[in-house]
């Protein structure tokens, strides 16, 4: 006997958004990169469309990382040069976007200057020809000046800023609006908060086909069941016609799986917990792994192994 | 679907005699779609509104149980922010009779060490499978044997020969394994070793047609302890498969499909092998059997298990009393923060990271964190004073100075009249501990 298979019927989609821009665009990117379109939960290709695959964005910081040398090592001497560094997340690792982080500004650190700033984002500019998201040190007045600067210098680039937070978003929402770019609008893991920011930016004049959602990602083992019940019902808002929960999705696990302990702990600290090598690939890849099935359209990773392993899985879900 | 009140009335005595505890049969409908009464309460229902009521109640999964304690199945909902899910995943592992004694005992070895203890909890493997791969029956029944005397974990014995099962069973049935696979060939035999022996049974064919077809064939042999296997030779078509049969139990109550789904793996690089199984565990496997049984790639599946079946409804929490990390003594450092798990570790994650022994006290504040519940009222300087004076932290340490989170700096005023003590405000985040330590002296 056939089994007649339950295939939900959605009423709207996730928006498209392109990031990026060509020459015949207005930038001088090689090639753009456009997420979202989803008109199914994830991966379930026999009730709908994922018109556009997940993409990996890999981070660039324009100061020497603190890692894990499970991570350092596999880069060799880079970190002194982010236009370098970049080069090699994209030819060699295969990175869709370079996140460029803009910790050098932080106040506490080397407050470097928004020209300082701006200088370091035309060298990766030059080096790379992949979409760049850029964010800065996250102090927020810094940062206000410092994404200003940005938005100018890589004005046309449909670059992708971040970070727009409820009571900080205007300076960043107007800056994308003059330069043409991308924001990204983060949310403290509350959907209700994530809605409200997207109907503020868009009522200064953003279109939503501008805004990317970060509705905030912990790391596995450290609340990553709240992020994915949050994606899990922002997803099925878009799909059920909300249109201001219709955004991509953008989850930073690289961030955030390298803050958890077991990702960083050594084989002497923690013999029972196995091989450090392994552990921090999969830290990052497992939390990367959840994110996917909720619906994420961007990663921000750290990990040139785990971003091949990621790859692969995506590649897997995404063949029909 | 379930029926509602109004139907399950309809099949009811309609005599309102009381005797079932509720006044009237409309009141034991209403208890009864809830799940709040048992139809066995009354005395006057038919055969026949007896048998319809019960399949309409049963679970829409029923619940399996195999060898030392493993629940599989009994899961209500598609999205575990809707309810919770109830039985995490079940992770095996997997050994194969065609290695040698030496290796298998080697195999063992490891499977038996995945035990870890992370933010306060225990994690452990449940299951091993013994795979029959050499074809040897007599070599099947001993390598089962091997493993079930050198584990206490739940057993699995995995043959598509029926003679084979029965020599690795009989002399285990006590264990109450888990036996299988099944198939449309050999079910008949399978099937009947099961309930002779009273164990669970795997029933496998590939695509959700031949399996309702093998099913509904097993079921007629009048036994229904199964486990599902929808035999899907790629990940993405075992997601569409696993998402199908949970949902056709759930939203269509079809009985066939009202069963534990168990899983292999297909990957054979131990990494890919997890980023594959990790997919399952987040959709609706019951059971995931894998190849790899290296430490660090079980601790972050049993990880991710853990984390998506943690009831959404309940906070975890831990015990709010002193806790010390290190060495501590009367100079240390004495940092407050609340009994939200997440919370508590992070806090505890980077005290220890800043390899400075020192106090915490998580501050009941019924499992929120400190924001949510400074904003429910529930980390008042009052309140904090009182639980920090009955701690008792006050007689270990000499010195007299309080570490508050930085998102309360706000009770740092009060707090500091009260206790007459040096109330300190630490950082926004945990994260920022360690750089804060190095401004204590």
């Amino acid at each position: 006997m056939s089994v007649v298979i339950v295939k939900e019927k959605y009423a709207s989609k996730v928006g498209e958004v392109v990031l990026g821009a060509t020459s015949d665009q207005g930038g001088t990117r090689t090639s753009t990169v456009t997420v979202g379109g989803d008109s199914t939960l994830p991966y379930l290709h026999f009730e709908g469309q994922m018109p556009n695959r997940p993409v990996i964005a890999m981070e660039v910081n324009d100061i020497p990382p603190t890692w894990s040398e499970a991570i350092t090592k596999q880069y060799g001497d880079v970190f002194a040069d982010p236009a370098l560094w970049a080069k090699k997340c994209v030819d060699e690792f295969g990175a869709d976007l370079i996140y460029l982080k803009l910790d050098g500004a932080d106040p506490e650190g080397l407050n470097r200057s928004p020209e300082d700033c701006a200088r370091v984002l035309k060298e990766v500019l030059a080096a790379v020809g992949v979409p760049l998201i850029v964010e800065g040190c996250g102090d927020t007045a810094k940062d206000n000046e410092v994404m200003v600067a940005i938005a100018e210098a890589g004005a046309g680039e449909n670059l992708l800023l971040g970070v727009a937070e409820q009571d900080n978003y205007k300076s960043l929402a107007a800056a994308a609006m003059v330069h043409k770019h991308t924001v990204i609008a983060r949310s403290p893991l509350d959907i209700n908060i994530c809605k409200q920011l997207n109907i503020l930016i868009n009522e200064m004049g953003l279109p939503l086909n501008k805004i990317i959602i970060d509705p905030t990602v912990a790391g596995l083992g450290f609340g990553i069941e709240y992020v994915y019940s949050i994606l899990e019902r922002a997803r099925l808002g878009a799909l059920g016609n909300d249109k201001m929960l219709s955004m991509p999705i953008i989850c930073n696990v690289g961030h955030e799986a390298n803050r958890c302990k077991e990702a960083n702990m050594t084989n002497a600290d923690f013999p029972e917990w196995g091989e450090l090598d392994d552990r921090n690939i999969l830290w990052e890849s497992i939390s990367a792994s959840a994110c996917l099935q909720v619906g994420t359209s961007i990663l921000v990773m750290r990990n040139p192994i785990a971003v091949a392993l990621v790859k692969k899985n995506i590649d897997e879900l995404m063949s029909v | 679907m379930a029926l509602s009140g109004l139907e399950i009335y309809k099949q009811l005595p309609k005599k309102n005699c009381g005797e079932c505890g509720v006044p009237t049969c409309l009141a034991f409908a209403m208890a009864l779609s809830s799940g709040k009464a048992a139809l066995d309460t009354c005395p006057y229902v038919t055969d026949v509104a007896r048998e319809n009521l019960a399949s309409a109640s049963a679970p829409p999964i029923k619940a399996i149980t195999f060898g030392n304690g493993t629940v599989m199945g009994d899961e209500t909902v598609m999205f575990r922010h809707d309810k919770t899910f109830y039985h995490e995943t079940t992770l095996i592992v997997q050994v194969s009779d065609a290695l040698s004694d030496d290796e298998v005992s080697v195999k063992l070895a490891e499977i038996n060490g995945l035990e870890f203890d992370r933010v306060g909890l225990h994690y452990s493997l449940e299951g091993v499978a013994i795979v029959n791969e050499s074809g040897d029956a007599a070599r099947f029944a001993k390598v089962a044997a091997t493993v079930a005397a050198g584990t206490e974990k739940s057993i699995l014995l995995i043959s598509d020969d029926p003679a084979a099962l029965k020599a690795a069973l009989v002399p285990l049935a006590s264990r109450k394994p888990l036996i299988g696979e099944a198939n449309a060939d050999n079910y008949e035999a399978i099937v009947n070793l099961a309930k002779e022996n009273s164990v669970p049974v795997i029933l496998k064919a590939e695509g959700l047609d031949a399996l309702n077809d093998l099913v509904e064939k097993a079921t007629a042999l009048g036994y229904k302890e199964f486990v599902l296997d929808p035999g899907s030779k790629t990940t993405v078509q075992k997601l569409a498969d696993l998402t199908q049969l949970r949902r056709l139990a759930i939203k269509k109550k079809f009985r066939a499909f009202g069963y534990p789904v168990l899983v292999f793996t297909n990957h054979t690089d131990p990494l890919e092998e997890i980023m594959e199984a990790s997919v399952y565990v987040a959709k609706y496997a019951s059971a995931v059997v894998l190849k790899t049984s290296a430490k660090a790639l079980l601790l972050t599946l049993m990880t991710l298990k853990q984390n998506i079946y943690t009831d959404p409804q309940k906070p975890i929490q831990v015990e709010p009393k002193l806790h010390s990390v290190g060495d501590v003594n009367e100079n240390s450092p004495f940092y407050i923060t609340t009994n939200f798990s997440l919370t508590y570790y992070c806090v505890e994650g980077e005290v220890e990271s800043s390899k400075i022994p020192s106090y915490i006290l998580p501050i009941d504040t019924e499992g929120t964190s400190v924001l949510t519940a400074y904003a429910a009222g529930k980390f008042e300087p009052e309140y904090i004073w009182d639980s920090i004076t009955k701690s008792g932290v006050m007689d270990k340490i000499k010195h007299r100075n309080i570490i508050i989170p930085g998102y309360v700096a706000v009770v740092s005023g009060k707090l500091k009249e009260l206790s007459e003590c040096n109330v300190i405000v630490g950082p926004r985040e945990s994260s920022g501990i360690v750089a804060f330590t190095k401004t204590l002296n």
